[in-house]
């Protein structure tokens, strides 16, 4: 009897602390990604700080980016020692990282909507379903090889064949003569940089939005179809409306992968810090500086180079934390309101 | 639009439909043809010089084979699969089934959620250069396994989590009150029965977090670097660790045309990887799918 009592006692503070492990585990995991963050945003600010307090704000503003004479001597600016010379601003670099973004949106939204609508509302299952495995092959393709194929394939093609006839007859007007003058011979640069960012996020925009057209109730469809509506009637009047903060949710966050993806824009983007004269020259992204430039930053003896990168990261990180909590109040907001709508 | 405009506008609006009809189809080419010929690309440039050895010969230099890199990049994703998979995995059944759901119905975790989303698009190169500057250089690591485990477990354990959590999502409740209808404690109807219903969709998004993490090189330039060496014992201090996607990014501008090979051969053998996890986990949806319709769901 008391025996009994006594091995109960025990199987129920076993059950009990299982859960209790359970919880606490859960509750340390949780929070892993929010210590990251932190993690993250502490190393880029304590390594920038002395590169934020001598570049100021001409660091937004400049467009100079020079590391300054290695030889030279060591200057103490505001107690920071930097080489004599140097003198850095990134709002090229910057620029050049919301370009190729923005050409990246423009190419990827409407392929990523449009393929979507023929998956889901053309296409028979048989057919679809293979082809919609494409697009999670496309997602799932490493991002270096896709810039090696972009750098090697496509960029010397369109260099070729498409970009020169675009460069010669583009009209000579302001804004439009952005798309005239010399073209790069390997094809790397803007254009290419923003066509190979744009392939890389359709898998993102296009699956969300063929499951968010999933998720459109058929009658809304049938009854406009019945009152004689074309297709893109349908689409553009009832099946889009239905799921458009959901569209324009996973469109912000491809722009968000777009403005962070290095390995593929350091390939294809020809590496060259300052602005683009057109949109067929060399360029760079902040992510792509980072990368290729990390490497001659270390031979800076005083340091100043590698928390400039530091600095240029934040830079980075900020508007991708931005885009990021945009998206995802635009999505917490569509789901609020209509049908379980969203990325899930 | 504007030879158009004179027409009947029935005959404009069926011209606009047909134009549309043709465009999405236009589009889904856009999709498929680019996927398609990456990875032809591939295949045409590695497999007419594919030599086996190169499974079996270390990197020298620009030059040899690629065995470091492949042992490597096999080491990294079972680190990857022991440390975000367990994380992210406690984290996603943490969201689903532990935390309350708080007074206003809304779901619980605002702020934590709210990291791992951030976190989830944050950009790989700065999480590579902070893993460099505290890891590599601060703690005195240097270039190795684990400050690259440790950057790469970061960027896919939020992915993890969520993947996790929408899998056990869709557990039906009902599984859950009836464990607990039959005295089951929280763990145990945990263990064997919300978390073996919910297993297939788990593993399916492990896998997939496999595919990324084995697919990345910004994280890992900085963090692991390259070696010629095969990977040894040690997680720190090993000078140098080797992964299939450094060969690519490098090699393909070196002046000897056995780097270009090695630097095809390296990216064949990330797709073959890719397509494999991506099959793998195609094949475990199906067949979930098939049993959950034979029971009569």
């Amino acid at each position: 009897m008391r025996s009994g009592r006594f091995l109960r006692r025990i199987a129920d503070g076993a059950r009990a602390s299982e859960e209790g492990i359970w919880k606490v585990a859960g509750r340390v995991a949780v929070t892993l990604p929010l210590v990251a963050l932190a993690f993250a945003l502490t190393v880029l600010l304590v390594k920038g700080y002395p590169a934020i307090k001598v570049n100021g704000w001409k660091f937004l503003t400049g467009t100079t980016w020079n590391y300054g004479s290695g030889y030279g001597a060591t200057i103490h600016t505001d107690g920071v020692a930097h080489p004599q010379g140097s003198s850095f601003g990134a709002l090229a670099i910057i620029s050049g990282t919301l370009q190729s973004s923005a050409i990246a949106l423009i190419v990827a939204v409407p392929i990523s909507i449009g393929a979507a609508f023929a998956l889901t509302e053309r296409l028979p299952t048989w057919i679809s379903k293979p082809l919609g495995f494409a697009i999670e092959i496309l997602a799932g393709i490493p991002s270096v090889v896709i810039g090696l194929w972009g750098l090697l394939t496509l960029g010397p093609i369109l260099a070729r064949d498409v970009y020169p006839v675009i460069a010669n007859n583009f009209p000579d007007v302001p804004v439009l003569n952005f798309f005239r003058g010399a073209v790069s011979p390997t094809g790397q640069g803007l254009m290419t940089a923003g066509l190979v960012l744009g392939l890389m996020i359709i898998p993102i925009i296009a699956s969300t939005t063929r499951d968010l057209f999933q998720q459109v109730p058929p009658l809304p469809k049938e009854g406009a179809a019945a009152l004689g509506m074309t297709d893109w009637e349908v689409a553009h009047k009832i099946t889009i409306p239905w799921v458009r903060s959901g569209i324009i949710g996973a469109s912000v966050l491809g722009l968000g992968r777009a403005l962070g993806e290095t390995v593929a824009v350091a390939l294809v983007s020809g590496s060259f810090i300052g602005f683009a004269p057109n949109i067929f020259s060399h360029m760079t992204t902040i992510a792509a500086t980072i990368l290729t430039q990390l490497d001659g930053a270390e031979i800076d003896g005083t340091g100043f180079a590698v928390a400039t990168l530091a600095e240029l990261g934040l830079v980075l990180a900020v508007i991708s934390v931005l885009v990021n909590l945009l998206a995802r109040f635009i999505i917490g907001r569509s789901s609020a309101l209509g049908p379980s709508v969203g990325p899930n | 639009m504007s030879t158009t405009q004179g027409l009947h506008p029935n005959r404009r609006r069926k011209i606009t439909g047909i134009g549309f009809r043709v465009g999405t189809y236009l589009a889904l080419l856009l999709v498929v043809g680019p996927a398609l010929w990456v990875l032809l690309g591939v295949v045409v440039r590695a497999v007419p010089h594919w030599q086996w050895s190169v499974l079996t010969t270390p990197t020298k230099g620009t030059t040899g084979g690629l065995e470091n890199a492949i042992v490597g990049t096999l080491v990294i994703m079972l680190g990857v699969l022991i440390l975000a998979g367990s994380i992210g995995v406690l984290a996603g059944i943490h969201l689903s089934e532990l935390a309350k759901p708080r007074r206003n119905g809304k779901a619980s975790g605002g702020l934590l959620r709210t990291a791992s989303d951030v976190l989830s698009g944050f950009p790989s190169i700065v999480l590579g250069y902070c893993g460099y500057v505290a890891l590599v250089v601060g703690l005195h690591w240097g270039f190795s396994l684990l400050p690259a485990l440790i950057i790469l477990s970061i960027m896919v354990i939020p992915y993890i989590a969520k993947s996790t959590e929408s899998a056990l999502r869709q557990v039906p409740d009902n599984y859950r009150e009836g464990a607990a209808a039959l005295g089951m404690s929280m763990g145990y109807s945990l263990r064997k029965v919300v978390l073996k219903t919910a297993l297939p969709g788990i593993v399916t998004g492990l896998l997939i977090a496999l595919a990324i993490a084995s697919g990345e090189t910004a994280p890992l330039i900085y963090t692991a670097n390259f070696t010629n060496a095969l990977p040894g014992a040690s997680l720190i201090h090993s000078q140098g660790f080797a992964y299939l996607t450094y060969p690519v990014y490098t090699f393909y501008n070196q002046p000897n045309v056995q780097a270009h090979y090695i630097a095809y051969d390296a990216a064949l053998l990330l797709v073959v990887i890719v397509l494999l996890l991506l099959v793998i986990s195609r094949i475990i949806v199906a067949r979930t799918q098939r049993y959950s319709e034979s029971r009569g769901r």
